[in-house]
């Protein structure tokens, strides 16, 4: 271990050196995937949620909530629809474009994914409905049991 | 009584696994000590007695058993024998036999075979091994027993989850199964080096062909299961950034790591502590995404049972497992004394920057998996999607691939940029060609056309250590290498030419009516029933058209099944060497018209074909490793032969 490039590091230097690369490395990564998380992350709502504290018109967020019975509307083109999501309280107009889910129906539970419009309707790009008896999208799972009997009620009235 | 059978086996494995431990650990800490000799046979013994239990578990599958609960909550008579069989593991008890099972035999297989190690090393190892085998043993054996009985039995079972019954199916879960668990070999190797202070080149040598194999059973797992959503689902993507696939990917990312980084210490004795680490974190991933997966705390097609006692199990082994390797290695690791220098400008630098850029990516990832739990915590509910980890992975990905293009041509120790100036000019300079003429013929996003360009620098350079080699005698692993790297370019390239070239139309159709997507002409015909052994469907009559060329058929499907009733989409897929048309069927509106989605997916395919050449790559580096090794130790056999003949003749 004669030449220059190796000889002015010591063995243990070397591995100090090494270390530290990675930590940088590592610590970038999790301070850029922090701050990449807080400005990326979709952001889950409730009907009056996104009605109280509406998200930029740009950010991508998930809207969950009942479908509301006979709100669902062919448009003429064929392949959008547009219908009303609703807790209880309150109601977001959505309109969605694609092919929608089999078990999408009026009165059963949707999560839209999208983002909202500024004149207040919710542009949905991919809707994920329940999917058989078993299944239901995590977020509504985890509604509090007030919404969910809200929810009920609203859908026997 | 069969499902008897299978349970005493079970028992019986987890009593060897136990003295397995007991004597692993009792040999390992003293030599030729009594117990030592039990810890081979043991673990061989115990692979038998799991491989017994999985056959008793298929038996009562095929014959649909409904007097065994898992059979009535996941079979049904009237499914095809080879969706019976896959039933087997396509539910949390079943995959948790095939987990335990496949793990005994790869420790079984370890015991069997492997004596280049010291004894003593290697009884450390087959005790982590049994240590890491009886978490699981009690997992199953006390809250998901898959041979548990149901009274009365039922007239008929409640089926399979119909976006399971797919040939794809059968043998996903078993190829990424082979993969998670094969690195468990890789974990309990790096906790036995380390605990009886062998962190040396032989280890890493030993170690490798195993991580080799988990890996290349990985890559299959994780490109199938790609294809599979992109076909079964039908939304015309082939990578979601679920969790369930991130459970997958994240020991990928840790065990490429490993090898790149078990091959430094193999040839060159240094990064000794860092590839241990990496043993360890690999399998910990795979404990990860086993929990994310099985523990129900997300949604998705491959949570079977939504149970908080067996979420907290799993939890508490993962702990129990990974905090005990990490403890392990925090009092041993500084016993574990510096290996060889090198220069920056060297393989091992180039390899050390693969290590740390693949480490980051795993963060990202990792945390972009953790996130949404994490805010739940605080009663925040988020996603994260593609937005997140397209850009963020790639600013670790795209330099490490940048690194790819002159890594492999470096030399050990230290080497200049002077003498691989060439090849690696040629290949940046035509990955800037392309760079510029996709960015001048249209509007390609800045990932999209990156990815292009570093695809075609570093399937250029992948080649180049080939050159002014004989190809006769080149090692085959070095094809491996070759291979595997192409296969990474071939792949990069699939994904950004499908990114930024691919064509989508949704239209509601009249029946006659004509569609163009790029050079696909598409006619709907007719729109029919169809009907399967336990589906019906909707399915539609097209004839699809390239560039004017001759009409060829196109029948995508709205499938409706009721065992249980669930609907999924049959897409329908007219492959060319160039990229695929996709077709998938909707509903009808009200005026009788047919929702129809097409896609023309440029080069797509190159995406799965890359997958499986970077598998290639890996097998034919584990073969030529293997061969290496037995040639080395026939070699050795013959050195010892001739010195007792001299010594007799003397």
């Amino acid at each position: 271990m004669t030449d220059s490039a190796t000889k002015g590091l010591k063995p243990k230097h070397q591995r100090l050196v090494l270390l530290s690369l990675a930590l940088v490395a590592l610590i970038g990564a999790g301070l850029l995937a922090a701050w990449a998380l807080r400005n990326q992350a979709s952001y889950f709502y409730l009907p009056s949620e996104i009605i109280a504290e509406a998200p930029a018109p740009d950010q991508g967020v998930r809207l969950g909530g009942m479908v509301e019975m006979g709100s669902i509307e062919e448009q003429p083109d064929g392949t959008t629809i547009r219908f009303i999501v609703e807790d209880g309280t309150a109601k977001v107009p959505v309109s969605f474009t694609g092919i929608a889910p089999a078990l999408f129906v009026e009165g059963s539970g949707v999560v839209a994914e999208g983002k909202m419009s500024a004149d207040g309707v919710f542009v949905a790009d991919n809707l994920l409905a329940k999917h058989d008896e078993n299944y239901m999208p995590k977020e509504l799972d985890g509604m509090t049991q007030e919404q969910v009997r809200k929810q009920v009620e609203a859908t026997l009235e | 009584m069969i499902p008897e059978i299978g349970l005493a086996a079970l028992w019986l494995a987890a009593a060897l696994a136990a003295l397995q431990l007991l004597g692993g650990l009792l040999g390992a800490g003293e030599n030729g000590h009594p117990l030592a000799g039990v810890v081979r046979p043991a673990a061989v013994l115990q692979a038998g007695l799991c491989g017994l239990s999985f056959l008793c578990l298929l038996y009562v599958f095929a014959l649909t058993d409904l007097s065994v609960l898992l059979v009535a909550n996941n079979s049904h008579s009237m499914k095809p024998l080879i969706f019976k069989l896959a039933g087997a593991w396509g539910n949390h008890e079943g995959s948790m036999l095939l987990w335990v099972t496949v793990m005994a035999l790869a420790g079984g297989a370890i015991a069997l075979i492997e004596r280049r190690l010291p004894e003593r090393t290697m009884l450390a190892t087959l005790g982590a091994q049994a240590f890491v085998g009886l978490g699981f043993y009690a997992f199953l054996l006390l809250s998901s027993n898959p041979f548990e009985r149901l009274v009365p039995v039922p007239p008929e079972g409640n089926g399979l989850n119909p976006l399971l019954q797919d040939i794809g199916l059968a043998f996903h879960p078993p190829t990424l199964y082979v993969g998670y668990v094969g690195l468990s070999v890789a974990f309990s190797f790096a906790v036995g080096a380390l605990l009886t202070r062998s962190v040396t080149p032989e280890f890493a040598r030993v170690m490798r062909p195993w991580v080799l194999g988990a890996w290349i059973f990985l890559t299959i797992g994780i490109t199938a299961g790609s294809y599979w959503a992109y076909y079964e689902l039908g939304w015309g993507g082939w990578w979601f950034w679920d969790p369930v696939e991130n459970a997958s990917l994240m020991p990928w990312l840790a065990a490429t790591a490993l090898l790149h980084s078990a091959s430094v210490l193999a040839a060159r004795d240094a990064l000794r502590t860092w590839t241990i680490m990496l043993g360890v974190v690999a399998f910990s991933m795979s404990m990860v995404g086993t929990f994310l997966v099985r523990s129900g705390i997300l949604t998705s097609v491959h949570a079977f049972a939504v149970d908080p006692e067996r979420g907290s199990f799993i939890l508490a082994l993962l702990a129990i497992n990974i905090g005990g390797a990490l403890a392990v290695f925090a009092t041993r690791a500084s016993t574990v004394s510096e290996g060889e220098r090198f220069s920056p400008m060297s393989r091992e630098g180039a390899l050390v920057v693969n290590n740390v850029m693949l480490s980051a990516i795993l963060g990202i990832v990792l945390l972009g998996t953790l996130y949404p739990l994490l805010t739940e915590a605080f009663d925040v509910k988020v996603s994260v999607g593609p937005p997140y980890f397209d850009p963020v992975g790639a600013i670790f990905f795209y330099p490490m691939l940048a690194v790819l293009v002159i890594g492999p041509l470096l030399r050990w120790r230290k080497d200049s940029f002077a003498r691989v100036k060439w090849p690696v000019l040629i290949a940046a300079a035509l990955g800037l060609a392309v760079l510029v003429a996709a960015a001048l013929l249209s509007d390609i996003s800045l990932l999209a056309l990156l990815g292009l360009a570093l695809s075609v620098a570093v399937a250029v350079s992948s080649f180049v250590p080939l050159r002014g080699r004989s190809l006769r005698r080149l090692p085959i692993a070095v094809w491996g290498m070759c291979i595997g790297h192409f296969g990474l370019a071939v792949a990069l390239f699939g994904m950004s030419a499908d990114s930024a070239f691919q064509q989508e139309r949704l239209i509601a159709s009249n029946v006659g009516d004509v569609v163009n997507i790029g050079p696909w002409q598409a006619r709907l015909d007719a729109v029919k029933p169809a009907a399967g052994p336990n589906w019906v469907a909707m399915e539609a009559e097209m004839k699809v058209s390239y560039q004017g060329g001759e009409w060829r058929d196109a029948r995508p499907q709205a499938r409706h099944f009721w065992t249980p009733p669930q609907e999924t989409s049959e897409v329908a897929l007219i492959t060319r060497w160039n990229g695929q048309l996709y077709v998938a069927i909707g509903n009808q509106t009200q005026d009788g018209r047919w929702q129809l989605r097409l896609w023309w997916k440029p080069f797509v395919t190159w995406i799965w074909y890359g997958g499986l050449l970077i598998a290639l790559g890996g097998s034919l580096a584990l073969v030529g490793r293997v061969a290496g090794d037995l040639r080395r130790r026939s070699a050795k056999g013959k050195l010892a032969e001739r010195r007792e003949e001299q010594e007799a003749s003397a």
